[in-house]
């Protein structure tokens, strides 16, 4: 089966393919850090699958009689200030934390791409008026601008989602710029166009592909980013709404009890912390593996 | 005589406000080998690059089997004309196995049988079909060339314009390209305009050409004159001995 994946004469599109996707993942494999991110992340898509299986408790059954209990075998991450267990709250919390994370990387992502390469492609006016738009967004501080859009839109996880993409997408338009801008000139695009090719399928087909990985790299890198602009948006009161169980909102709730019962707030940041930083972790592995010069060398 | 493959008229090509190439005209009749040698920076390369509209900023007449040429590449002139570059590591893309790269032309103009048809180009060039789903960085040089090659023939034109082929590759594998050349004109009657500035190449491949400097053709001469060293201009003759004269091929 390996043998057949590192062929050096592969038969088929699909083997050619598998083994480019299967020496990726080798390499990525032999990066400890890379590892230890995939596990952390699979964790979390394990746990916001299995949500009902995993969590002991309903995430909104309030219980006031055993509210505030610091952690213990009952309730292993305490239970907060309508004795609802922290620990199931935080299990099911993976859920909206999951879904902001990739409803932005969906939105935000693709928009950023095509808005690069088109500008980067095609230069002049295109780009001037492109970019100048980029830079409109990225001049605005993320957190600023994701609260001005959420305030207009209205509170609530879709709007949040929205307000972030928004925020998010001109990053990668500038990285699919400058990556496209390198190969613009490049001869195996110039043979394409000489073959008749539309702009349309020389971006789609052939641009594309090229920036896709430094994008994947990014994105994996901005999601801490995502998660904490989502926790600081639920910490203000603006993103997921009571009694949804989102961790930024969570520890915005535990604030008034942080020097007392300091497990209703802290819980929910350790999430935070963890995911963050096995998406940081992945991301750094992949920009190892997919860097296009190192792609090159394999 | 058979019919024009190119005619170039009073051409004239800049990049931005630079002047590059000054007045040239010339005409290669079909199934003729054609070359455009001279110095480094003497516009032969942009003269190929205007023919295939990488270069639209020209003035003049360029008509190619007898219909004019527009300035943008277009799809109806792709099926007529195809280019071979230079740098067989730049003109592959990194991501794309050879089938994907020989099966777009295809696929961009709607033409069916793409299986059998990349198999049999492979076979023609020279390729073992082992290659067909290698990745370019999979392959060496002179593949790699093959594979451009290949790709330019995908749509079967009959003007080729080769933009010095071989000068990337080393000495063996340029006589192996040189070779396939040779017998791909002989077998599909293709026209060849080659831009080199190796005069052996020139003897081996070509049947007439233009000796090129500062932007001007400054003589267009039988390939005879130049196995002979019997060649008019002064800087033609400096080219000439400046090659050693040894114009055995590579």
């Amino acid at each position: 089966m390996i043998a057949w994946l590192l062929d050096d004469s592969p038969t088929s599109r699909l083997q050619a393919g598998l083994g480019r996707a299967w020496r990726v993942w080798t390499a990525l494999l032999r990066n400890p850090l890379a590892v230890v991110g995939g596990l952390i992340i699979l964790v979390l898509v394990a746990m916001a699958v299995f949500a009902p299986l995993i969590a002991p408790q309903s995430p909104v059954g309030q219980d006031l009689a055993n509210r505030l209990m610091p952690p213990s075998a009952a309730h292993w991450m305490g239970t907060d200030e309508l004795g609802r267990d922290i620990y199931s709250r935080v299990v099911y919390g993976a859920r909206i934390t999951l879904l902001i994370v990739a409803m932005v990387a969906v939105i935000a992502a693709p928009v950023g791409l095509v808005v690069g390469a088109v500008s980067g492609y095609f230069g002049g006016w295109a780009d001037r008026i492109l970019m100048g738009i980029t830079d409109i967004f990225l001049s605005m501080p993320k957190l600023i601008l994701a609260l001005a859009f959420v305030a207009a839109l209205g509170p609530g996880i879709e709007n949040a989602i929205i307000a972030i993409a928004i925020t998010a997408w001109p990053v990668y338009a500038r990285i699919a710029r400058a990556e496209t801008i390198t190969f613009r000139d490049a001869e195996f695009i110039a043979a394409v166009r000489l073959q008749g090719a539309s702009s349309v399928r020389v971006i789609l087909r052939h641009v594309l592909p090229l920036c896709a990985s430094s994008t994947i790299v990014r994105v994996t890198l901005d999601m801490a980013g995502i998660i904490l602009t989502a926790a600081g948006l639920g910490f203000l009161g603006l993103g997921a709404q009571p009694p949804l169980p989102e961790w930024g909102a969570m520890i915005s709730r535990g604030r008034n009890f942080i020097l007392d019962q300091w497990w209703v707030a802290t819980m929910p940041g350790f999430a935070i912390i963890l995911v963050s930083l096995g998406f940081c972790f992945l991301g750094d592995g992949l920009r190892d593996v997919l860097d296009p010069k190192q792609g090159e060398k394999q | 005589m058979s019919a024009t493959a190119i005619h170039l008229e009073n051409l004239s090509i800049s990049y931005g406000k630079t002047p590059v190439v000054h007045d040239v005209a010339f005409s290669v009749a079909e199934g003729e080998s054609f070359a455009l040698v001279g110095e480094s920076g003497s516009g032969k390369s942009t003269i190929l690059r205007a023919i295939s509209g990488l270069a639209p900023e020209w003035t003049g007449a360029i008509a190619i089997l007898g219909k004019p040429r527009g300035h943008a590449p277009d799809r109806d002139f792709a099926k007529v004309c195809q280019m071979v570059f230079q740098d067989p590591y730049g003109s592959l893309h990194p991501r794309k196995t050879v089938d994907d790269c020989l099966a777009e032309p295809l696929a961009i103009h709607g033409i069916g049988g793409r299986d059998a048809r990349v198999r049999d180009m492979l076979a023609a060039v020279g390729l073992d079909q082992r290659f067909r789903f290698r990745f370019p960085h999979q392959l060496s040089g002179g593949q790699r060339q093959r594979v451009a090659i290949a790709r330019a023939l995908m749509l079967s034109p009959r003007v080729l314009l080769l933009d010095e082929p071989t000068s990337a590759l080393d000495v063996s594998v340029q006589a192996e390209i040189l070779n396939l050349l040779k017998k791909l004109r002989r077998e599909q009657g293709l026209t060849y305009l080659m831009v080199t500035h190796n005069l052996p190449v020139v003897s081996f491949l070509c049947d007439r050409l233009a000796v090129m400097r500062h932007g001007r053709v400054v003589e267009i001469a039988d390939v005879s004159a130049l196995k002979t060293g019997r060649l008019a201009d002064p800087y033609s003759r400096e080219l000439y001995a400046a090659s050693g004269g040894a114009l055995q091929p590579a």
